[in-house]
Parts: C-alpha cells; structure tokens; sequence
C-alpha cells in the first residue's frame, strides 16, 4: 500500500509542477469536447488516471486489491492537489511562480476555491480507480477501447484543422455536419468518433498484421504491384495535402520538411557514422546565407543568380564547410566530440551576428529582399507552392540517404560507429570517411538552409541558435537514431505537433527535454527503430542469450550508439 | 620518393600545424598591435584583469562540478550550466526578500550567507534529483546515452524555470557595502570582484580540503580511480556519486551568487554560457583534476576578458580592418569558443591533466 501511496505522491506532485510551469492553465483555452472537457482538465484527468493506472500495475495483485490501491494512489494525488489549492489560495505564490495565478486555482478547483477541495479528491479517487480498472481489463476490450477514447480526444484536439479540411465537398461537409457544430466537437459527435474507431478497432481484431501476412503470401510480381500501388498511393496523398489542409497545414508541413532535410543530415553524421554534433546549425546557416547572398536584390547581394542556380552552389559550400569543420575535430571522439562542435556551432553563429564581418554578412540585421523561386512563369511565393519544394527536395534527400546506408561509404560508416579502432584496422580510410560523413550531411542541412532563405525572404543570425541543433537531434533520437524513416516520424512528432497546437509552442523545450530523458530509459532506440539498434539495445530478446541473463538485463549493452573509443 | 613522404606527414598533421600557427600569428600581431598603439594605460590592464580573476573563479567553481562528476562517471554533465543557474535564481527570492526588509543592508554579512546558503541547497537538490531520475538509471549504457540525457535535463531545467519564474531578466539586488572600490597598493579594485575572488578562492580550498582528508573525500577518489574496486572495499557507489553530484552543485550554487555580483540578473538562460565556459575550465585544467579546474578556470577568465582587447583591437588589416576590428567585445564569446575547440583539438589531457580522456574514457 506503500507503494501506491508513492505513486500517487509523484504523480500529484506531476500535477503540481505542470500547474505551476503554467501548462494547465494554457491548455485550459482549448476546449476538447465542448462544454464537457477541455485540454487542461484533460491533463489533469491523465494524471489522475496515470497514478491509478500505474498503483495497479506495480502492486502485482488483482481484482479489488489492484483497485484499492488504484483508488488510494487516487487519493492521495487528490490530496495533493488539494493541499496545492490550499496553499495557492491562502498565500500569494504569484510574487515568485508567474503561473500561480487565482484562475489557475479557479480552475484546478472546479471554480469553487478550497471548498472545492472535497470534490477534487473526490474526482481524482474516481479517476484513480478507473485507471486502475483499466489496467486491469483484459486486452479484447481495452484495446478498442483505448483506440476510441484517443480517436475521440484526437479528433477533439485537431477539430480546427478537421473543419478546414472537410470545408468543401459534399461527402467532406455531410460528415462535418455529423460530428461538428458551430461551437466544436459536441459530446454527440465525441460519441460517435469513439463508436467507429472502437467499433473498427473491435473488428480488426485478431486479425492484425493480416494485411501484410496476406501480402507476405502474394507471389514476388504481385508483391511488388501491392508496394507500388502503396508508394503510389502515399505519393497522392503527399501531394493533396497542401490542397486539403491549406496554408496554415502548409506552412507546418514546410517547415517538417526542412527539419526532415537536416534531421536526414544529422541523422549520417550521429546514427550512421556515431559523430555526435551539436553545432548542426551551422551548415544549415551557411545553406541560407549562401542563397540569400547570392539572390538577394538587398545590400548585401554579392550577386543576383536565381535559386535554381544557387541551390547547387549551397550544396557544394555547405559540403566544402563541413569537411572543413570535419578536419580540425577528426582525432576527437565520443563526448568531447559534441562539445567541440557545439562550439563550432556557436562561434559560426556569433561571427554571423558580430559587427566585425558586418560588411559580408550584415550582422544583426541580416539579409533581406531574397526573392521568391519561379519556375517558367510559376513563382513559388507562399508555403503551398513551397510545399512542393520541399516535398522534392526532402524525396530526394532521403532517396541519397537510402541509398547511401546500404552503399560500401554506409557500410564504412557503420563501422565506425561500432568501434573506431577496428574499422581502422579493417583498412577503412578513417579520415575519408569521417569527413565525407560531415561534408554530406553538412549538404543535406544546407539544402534545407536554402530552402529556408527563400520561405523567410530573409535571414537573421537569430534562427540559426543552438536549440535547432537540439531541436534536430531530439527529433533524430524520438524518430530512432540511425532509422530513416524515425526521421520523418520524429519530425511530425517533434515539429508538427507543436506548430498545430499553438498551446504547446511555449512548452515545446520543456517537454523535449523531458523526451529525451524518458527515450534514454524507456525506448533508446527511437519510435521507429533502425534494425541494428533495436538488436543491441534489447539484447535480451535475441533467443540465444550470450552471455548469463543476470549480467544481461540492465548491464553491459555494447556500445550501440557510442562514438567509438572504448 | 614523394609519396612515403606524404604518407609519413599525414594531411591532417598539416592542416592542424598551420591552424596552430596562424592562431599563435593572428594572437601575436594582435597583441603587438594593440600595445603599439598604447591606447590603454596600465591602469586598464590591472582592471581586465581582476575582472578575468573574478570571472575566472566563478568558471572555476562551476568546473569543479564537471571535473568531479566526470572523474567518477566519464560523464558530462551538460545539465551543470542549469544547476547553476538554478542557484542563483533561487537565491535572487531570498535576496529580494531580505531587501525588502531592509536586512540585507543591515546585515549583509549574514544574508550574504542566507543567500549562499539558500542557491546551494537549491542547486545541490536539483543535482540529486538529477542524478537520481535523470542519469542513475542509464549508468551501465553506451555513453551517448547519459549524455543525451543529460542534453534533455539542461533543457528541462531551463523551460521549468522560465515556466516557474517567467522569460524577463530579474535584477538582483546590491549590496550597499560592496559598492565602490577598495584600494589596495595603490589599485583601485571594485569591492563586489575582489570578494568574488576572496570567496571563491576559500570555497576551492574548503573543497579541495574536503577532497584530499576526510573519510568521503578519500572514497570519492576512491570511486574515481576504480569504480568496481571501491565497490568491493566496503564503499557505497550509489552514495559516493550522490555526495559528488551534491558537492559540485553546491560549488555551482555559490558561484551563481558570486556571478549575479559581478552581473547583477539573473535569466533562465544564463546558465548555458557559464557552464560551457566552465567546461572548458575544467578541460583546460585536466578534466577529472580538481587543483586543473581551478587553474583552467582562472586562465580562461583572464583570457578572455583580456583576450578580445589584446588580441583584436590591434589587429589592423589594411583595406579590410584599418583600424583594427570593430566592437571586439562582441568577439569574448568566439574567444571563449574558439579556445573550447582549440584545447580538445590540441591538448584534451589539459594543462595539468593525465590522459585521462584516452586512458579510461
């Protein structure tokens, strides 16, 4: 019972610090389900659930025993909240927590002050036992459960973006009309959301993975048929996006596209060839300044070239920086390794901004008037158009990249990745490939810099600070280090998700954090996981254990994505 | 002939021989530049360099935690930078607090220890807590894996504080004793840098002392030079990482005070260049050697608060740079950057450092 009660003390305290970093209160805006939930409250029941769900999990007892303790770790997550309200509305903890405002204890207590207290615990004991009741339900009917309450919430969550999408049409407005009013999502069309997805999920039941063992049992020449009908089909949808969701949809998918474009570069230099950097900006930088300089019809323009004829010239010097940035730092492994280039990252930035180089560069105040790419009479000029752009680009690049991993340069990369010192001994041209490795990926970010320089028409050292170097290798790492398509997964995860929630634009570092440090436990190997690193950083699950299973759990994984030197 | 030649001199030994070379160049012609010109008298240098002296032992006391931390678990802990900041913006309430009561200038020797005392047991709290959630659990796994940890717990720290205490910058409050100078032999010294000096100079000894002759301090050594072996003597790991996390961090906490007296506000940001700079303290001096951080740290506060006057403001280029390069000052962090890559490039053992990083790392 200990136990739950711990558990329910760390969630309540969960609870607390997301109300006092103001993420309660921010969410609150968003209504979910109108006049039923809305996000903040939504946050605040996971917690609750979360702590029932997780009390029941831990004690290894079922049926009333496993919901008594749902229902205790409940409690005392109530108590702490209410302990919080207590505090919150005697004293003024607004002199130092700007977010303990009286809204926010308006609304952690139902409106009602410390007499709301009762029904607080009261709630978050429901909701504890729930989780708990949840935890213990078996999975024929928790998953298409599951599955509908997410739909639910989901379409909740998007319904701005759903509405601009089922705008037009006649089939697109019926089911609008279905399942939104003017307000939002009503509890009615909650209702039916979560009706078909758990009705679908029920359904599919059993016979999951029946597609693909379907597929599996084709002969070769209708297999490849199904996976060309797939690409062409994917390749439709990519295509109407921009149509479908509009500009605001655009505009996001743009900018997944550039950081897709300089993940697949970061993702050569730390999951291919385990070089870990945090300067990665800087090729990104030198990308957007090469196009700007070159097309700009602004002060600083060294010419007036169009974009078509600069994109290639960025490649080539955002390759040329990278080998030379390579060169100095090749003998440095490991860790130092990312301090090093962090610095290189930040010393590139200050010269951007600094009055010395003023004159080429323009400092603070950037490069302006970057014209718009045409194309025969088609200008690219808004993030529909652009869309295109990048889609190509991010298709190219990560045809490059796929081909590049299963080339003999991949395979050297690799090697290095596991143990510098052998793949030397294995007559791999160690310098060669490091700088190739920098050089290339360095040309995949510089390709997003010039596409970047023209979406903006301007540039400014500002964009170009060290949380996009975070920003990428968090998105790497949630994708799957080493895994192509975990970049494009980390991307939407990690880019998009914010941009479409305006509410999560002031957490977004906050919770990459957090992420990164529950990835590293949790799931290292990414959403997506690369093939080799889900082998190593699960080895107990290869069959043949090698070595006794007692030193195998936590201990010696081999150096999955270590930069060499052991 | 030419060719065994190429192979025995390889291309990346000249290319880092001429990047050593043109640095030393560009420093020399620099510096005679500047001293040609005579534009600053002797009284100027003495000021740049009590201001390097003072900013260099804040660095240092910073890279103590960095040097301990990574002696123990070849760990760098990237969320350091935040732990100090977390010290001094904690203590920013304490100090705002005693101010509004007109303590502060009443007593100002015992709320400057309140203060002290109140960033060094946020900073060494949060460091536990770090410790425990963040990095405990990843201590057997390959070592990009702490270290992205670590990565993520820096920018958690940040955005919870900026979430807690807001984005503006808040001024701390001063002290009316340490306004003004002292003169001591005829130089002029501003009071807040000599007892930013005076302060961390003692704090080093105390922990140096704490290091080499008690019981804990002879365990932590211990545990640096063979985590297994100490295991096996009776030592408790867990607890002796713990103790490390928790010295370093109160050595940050105190240096968050120290530092928001030379630069009185405090930001949720301001963590991140310090704790790079001590990083390079720390590697200056010999990661893992704690008499090396204390060096290092000295050596880059100086540097870098001389650096950009000496090096640049005479380093006239004709057609490009007459008059030597405009607003240097703009240029310290290059500076500080540029001697980060400068010193893992060409002497990561550091100054006084074994080779430690190859040795065991």
């Amino acid at each position: 019972m200990s136990g739950a009660l711990r558990t329910g003390l760390i969630w309540g305290a969960i609870g607390v610090f997301l109300s006092l970093v103001g993420m309660v209160e921010a969410f609150a805006a968003r209504q979910i389900i109108v006049g039923v939930i809305s996000l903040g409250h939504l946050l605040l029941l996971l917690i609750a659930l979360g702590s029932g769900s997780r009390a029941a999990r831990q004690g290894k007892v079922w049926g009333s025993a496993a919901l008594l303790r749902g229902l205790v770790a409940g409690v005392t997550t109530g108590l702490v909240a209410s302990a919080f309200i207590a505090v919150g509305s005697a004293a003024n903890l607004r002199a130092m927590f700007v977010s303990a405002t009286p809204e926010l204890f308006a609304f952690l207590s139902f409106g009602r002050g410390v007499a709301g207290i009762p029904l607080v615990v009261a709630a978050t004991a429901t909701a504890g036992a729930i989780g708990a009741a949840a935890a213990l339900l078996p999975a024929v009917i928790a998953r298409p459960l599951a599955v509908g309450v997410t739909s639910a919430l989901a379409v909740g969550l998007f319904q701005e973006l759903l509405q601009i999408i089922l705008q037009e049409g006649v089939i697109r407005t019926a089911i609008r009309r279905l399942i939104f009013t003017e307000d939002g999502l009503p509890p009615r069309g909650a209702l039916i959301v979560f009706a078909v997805a758990a009705g679908t999920s029920a359904l599919l039941r059993g016979r999951r993975g029946g597609v693909r063992a379907w597929t599996a049992h084709r002969p070769p020449r209708q297999r490849r048929a199904i996976s060309l009908v797939a690409v062409a089909l994917a390749i439709v949808v990519a295509l109407l996006l921009p149509v479908a969701g509009g500009l605001f949809v655009s505009q996001v998918l743009v900018l997944v596209g550039l950081y897709i474009l300089m993940g697949l570069g970061l993702n050569l230099e730390v999951g291919f060839a385990g070089l870990l950097d945090l300067g990665f900006v800087a090729f990104f930088a030198i990308g957007a300044y090469t196009v700007g300089l070159l097309t700009s019809t602004g002060e600083h323009a060294i010419a007036h070239l169009s974009f078509w004829a600069t994109v290639p010239i960025a490649l080539v010097v955002s390759l040329i920086a990278g080998i030379l940035f390579g060169m100095p730092i090749l003998r440095i492994r490991g860790d130092y390794l990312a301090i090093a280039t962090l610095g290189f990252g930040e010393i590139i930035r200050l010269l951007f901004l600094s009055d010395a180089l003023r004159p080429w560069f323009g400092g603070s105040q950037g490069v302006l008037g970057i014209p718009k790419p045409t194309l025969g009479g088609f200008e690219f000029a808004g993030p529909q158009q652009l869309y295109y752009l990048t889609l190509i680009a991010s298709a190219f690049i990560a045809f490059v990249a796929f081909r590049l991993r299963d080339s003999r340069l991949g395979r050297a990369w690799m090697a290095l990745r596991e143990d510098e010192d052998v793949a030397e001994a294995m007559g791999i041209n160690l310098v060669n490939v490091k700088l190739l490795a920098y050089g290339i990926g360095g040309a995949f970010a510089g390709m997003g810099g010039a596409i970047f320089a023209v979406m903006l028409g301007s540039i400014f050292p500002h964009s170009f600070s060290l949380l996009i170097s975070i920003n990428v290798l968090a998105l790497i790492i949630v994708g799957g280090i080493g895994s192509l398509p975990g970049v494009i997964v980390g991307s939407l995860f990690l880019v998009g998700l914010p941009e479409l929630l305006r509410e999560f634009t002031d957490f977004r570092f906050l919770v990459y954090g957090a992420v990164l440090i529950l990835m590293m436990q949790l799931r290292p190997e990414g959403l997506w996981p690369a093939a080799a690193q889900q082998r190593e950083l699960h080895e107990e699950r290869v069959d043949i254990p090698l070595v006794p299973p007692v030193e195998a759990a936590p201990g010696e994984a081999p150096a999955g994505v270590e930069g060499g030197g052991s | 002939m030419q060719r065994s030649w190429l192979r025995r001199v390889p291309i990346i030994d000249i290319f880092l021989w001429a990047v050593r070379i043109v640095v030393i160049a560009v420093i020399l012609y620099g510096s005679f530049g500047t001293l040609r010109q005579g534009k600053y008298s002797g009284e100027v240098w003495i000021d740049f360099v009590v201001f390097g002296l003072s900013q260099g032992s804040v660095y240092a006391l910073i890279a103590l935690g960095y040097t301990m931390v990574y002696g123990i678990l070849r760990m760098i802990n990237f969320a350091h930078g935040e732990i100090f900041m977390s010290g001094a913006y904690t203590a920013y309430f304490a100090a705002a607090a005693l101010t509004a009561g007109g303590f502060l200038n009443r007593h100002p020797v015992i709320s400057m220890l309140v203060v002290l005392g109140v960033a060094m047991l946020t900073s060494t709290l949060i460091a536990v807590l770090v410790e425990r959630i963040a990095y405990r659990p990843l201590r057997r796994t390959p070592r990009l894996v702490p270290l992205i940890a670590a990565i993520g717990a820096s920018f958690f720290l940040q955005y919870t504080f900026r979430g807690l205490f807001g984005s503006g910058f808040q001024a701390y409050p001063t002290v009316n004793v340490l306004r003004g100078e002292w003169v001591l032999a005829g130089i002029g010294i501003l009071r807040t840098q000599a007892v930013v000096i005076v302060a961390a100079v003692l704090m080093m000894l105390a922990l140096y002392l704490f290091v080499q002759r008690t019981k804990t301090g002879t365990a932590m050594r211990a545990v640096s030079e063979d985590m297994e072996v100490a295991a096996m003597m009776g030592i408790d790991v867990d607890r002796i990482i713990v103790i490390t996390f928790g010295v370093g961090a109160a050595a940050a906490g105190a240096a968050g005070v120290l530092y928001a007296l030379v630069f009185p506000q405090v930001h949720f940001f301001m963590g991140f260049l310090p704790g790079i700079k001590a990083f390079t303290a720390a590697v200056l001096g010999g990661i893992g050697n704690i008499p090396g951080a204390m060096v290092g740290g000295l050596f880059l506060g100086l540097f870098e608060s001389v650096g950009p006057t000496l090096f640049l403001e005479g380093l006239t280029i004709p057609g490009v740079y007459p008059a030597g390069i405009p607003a240097p000052y703009q240029l310290k962090d290059v500076i500080a950057f540029t001697m980060l890559v400068m010193v893992l490039i060409f002497r990561p053992s550091g100054i006084l450092g074994e080779r430690l990083a190859t040795k065991k790392a």
